[in-house]
């Protein structure tokens, strides 16, 4: 991996090009065509130094973790707990102790869901969400809220696609138990105003989830400055492999959960009569973990970190005003979601073609975007379109990229001209 | 770009601008609702059978152009055929739909322009789409769905 100049010292398409140049697959073709991969909400493409970090684990240290005393097994467990604290860093906790491996944001935010609302809702009691969630932080509460009989409340999205705190407020009432909130929509792009929704809902005594899913590969997640009790975000999207997320929470709140599976590793003793459970946050992670995935995230991690937050920022802020522009000039196509406030997603429809159809023909053109409702049906709903296309963009994508999708979007008012 | 010319043929463009027995059915004797949770399309297909014969059929919904246009060449092909004779041609739908690329395919006449989706796996579920959904308003079944 090369420490990239910061992006004062260098242009921005020096900056960019030295980037790329980390990911191997940006350099295959589709179809004959480079490939321009513009679905990055979906998942990242992932640098050589993860790559390689996968491959080395498996090659020098695989073994079980937390189990033997031999020197793999040790040098595997070495390696998972100084992921555990890399990913303490990264979002800013006090303690290793209030990190969970988790497989992704979902699996977090069903912990979350069975183990710290289930056994405090009542029949009356409320749980509230945004208009704009993935369905991963609307349908483990609607479960819960069913099974408890209580009511899950939804906070409104504004034509922009904003949240507005005051709606938080005015919907948060004395059975509010929980607000779970996105850091940005995946549908959207919109950033709410996460730290100030936290310190409206602390002030009634009401806990928050923060799902950080797609706003943690685009900029720094602090979990002390949000004051959140739980924070979830997944591997995949930070540049890692699938099939590793992680859960943030308050110590206290972990402390008092019961835990969330049964199985090895989770537990401090075992007999027929009873069992007794581990510490944190070994209560949480039963069963052999994804041990490669966890040990390669922290990998991911030190790669963000050494370009840094502000230089990838300023990238991806500069591909949204360019990509913005573009979409704009377009004849009969609408960007939906124009929040002050939103990062590196573009979702947009166009006048006469269905979204699925501009996925198959930009597809021709190597240009690979996402179409459909993007797991937020009821944001689809809102604004009044069956789906839309969505163009998701990363620190490795450039302006030339975006072009790319301009003149493939031309070939497809071509084609249903 | 021959394989997108063959997906999106004029014809199939023609039945995406304006889609043909694009209405609600009054006096329908059987409907149901096809859903592609992939892309979000949805569409209701009425029939008005009589005896064994299909007098009327029609469908409303929004979706991709091939998922829309498949079902208005359908709603066409269907008018006037008798139960049996839809259940076979919906196997011959069927039939040439999931024929590898590379294969010849029987001549189905308009509805052969849907052939080019085979290029296109993912497609093929927004080709089937209005068929499955005759399937099951022909079974009395509310629902059908690609997945």
């Amino acid at each position: 991996m090369k420490a990239a100049a910061p992006l004062a010292t260098l242009s921005n398409t020096e900056w960019v090009q030295r980037v790329r140049a980390d990911f191997p697959i940006l350099e295959r073709t589709v179809r004959g065509r480079p490939l321009v991969y513009l679905d990055n909400a979906a998942t990242t493409q992932k640098p050589k130094a993860v790559l390689d970090a996968m491959a080395t684990y498996y090659t020098t240290i695989n073994a079980n973790v937390h189990r033997g005393v031999h020197e793999l097994s040790e040098r595997a467990t070495e390696a998972y707990e100084a992921s555990r604290d890399r990913v303490r860093r990264f979002v800013n906790a006090a303690s290793t102790h209030e990190i969970v491996f988790t497989r992704n944001a979902t699996e977090a935010i069903n912990l979350v869901a069975y183990c710290y609302a289930r056994p405090r809702l009542g029949p009356g009691d409320e749980i509230l969400i945004s208009a704009i969630e993935h369905h991963s932080n609307i349908v483990p509460w609607q479960i819960v809220c069913e099974a408890a009989g209580a009511r899950l409340k939804v906070v409104p999205v504004n034509d922009e696609g904003e949240l507005a705190l005051e709606d938080f407020q005015a919907l948060m009432t004395a059975r509010t138990k929980l607000v779970a909130v996105t850091h940005m929509s995946n549908a959207l792009g919109t950033i709410p105003p996460v730290r100030e929704i936290v310190k409206a809902a602390h002030e009634r005594g009401i806990a928050v989830l923060v799902d950080a899913s797609q706003a943690a590969y685009h900029m720094p997640i602090d979990v002390r400055a949000l004051d959140c009790d739980f924070l979830v975000a997944t591997g995949h999207k930070l540049y890692g492999p699938t099939g590793i997320g992680f859960l943030y929470g308050r110590e206290a709140h972990l402390e008092a959960m019961p835990p969330f599976m049964g199985g090895g590793d989770m537990i401090a003793s075992v007999s027929f009569e009873r069992s007794t459970w581990n510490v944190l946050p070994y209560k949480f992670e039963a069963g052999t973990p994804h041990i490669a995935g966890a040990i390669v995230l922290a990998t991911a991690l030190d790669y963000i970190e050494s370009l840094g937050f502000e230089a990838i920022g300023a990238h991806e802020r500069d591909l949204l005003d360019y990509g913005t522009a573009l979409l704009d000039a377009i004849d009969g196509v609408r960007i939906i979601g124009r929040a002050r406030h939103k990062a590196s997603i573009l979702s947009f429809v166009m006048d006469g073609v269905h979204p699925h159809d501009i996925g198959t023909i930009v597809d021709r053109d190597g240009v690979a975007i996402r179409t459909g409702h993007h797991c937020a049906q009821p944001v689809m709903e809102r604004f009044g379109v069956p789906a839309t296309a969505r163009a998701s963009m990363a620190m490795y994508n450039t302006r030339e990229e975006i072009d790319v999708l301009g003149r493939a979007l031309e070939r497809v008012r071509t084609v249903f001209a | 770009m021959s394989d997108l010319n063959d997906l999106y043929q004029e014809v199939i463009l023609d039945h995406n601008r304006r889609p043909r027995n694009f209405h609600a059915l009054a006096g329908a004797s059987h409907s149901a609702e096809g859903y592609n949770p992939l892309c979000g399309d949805r569409l209701t297909l009425y029939l008005k059978v009589v005896g064994d014969r299909i007098e009327d059929v029609s469908f409303e919904g929004a979706g991709c152009a091939i998922s829309k246009a498949s079902a208005s060449m359908m709603t066409d092909a269907l008018k006037g055929r008798t139960i049996d004779e839809a259940n076979a041609l919906f196997a011959r739908f069927h039939a040439m739909v999931t024929t590898p690329p590379d294969q010849p395919v029987e001549d189905l006449g308009k509805l052969s322009s849907l052939a080019g989706v085979r290029e296109f796996p993912v497609r093929v579920k927004c080709a089937s789409l209005a068929w499955h959904t005759l399937k099951a308003a022909m079974s009395n079944e509310r629902r059908a769905s690609t997945e």
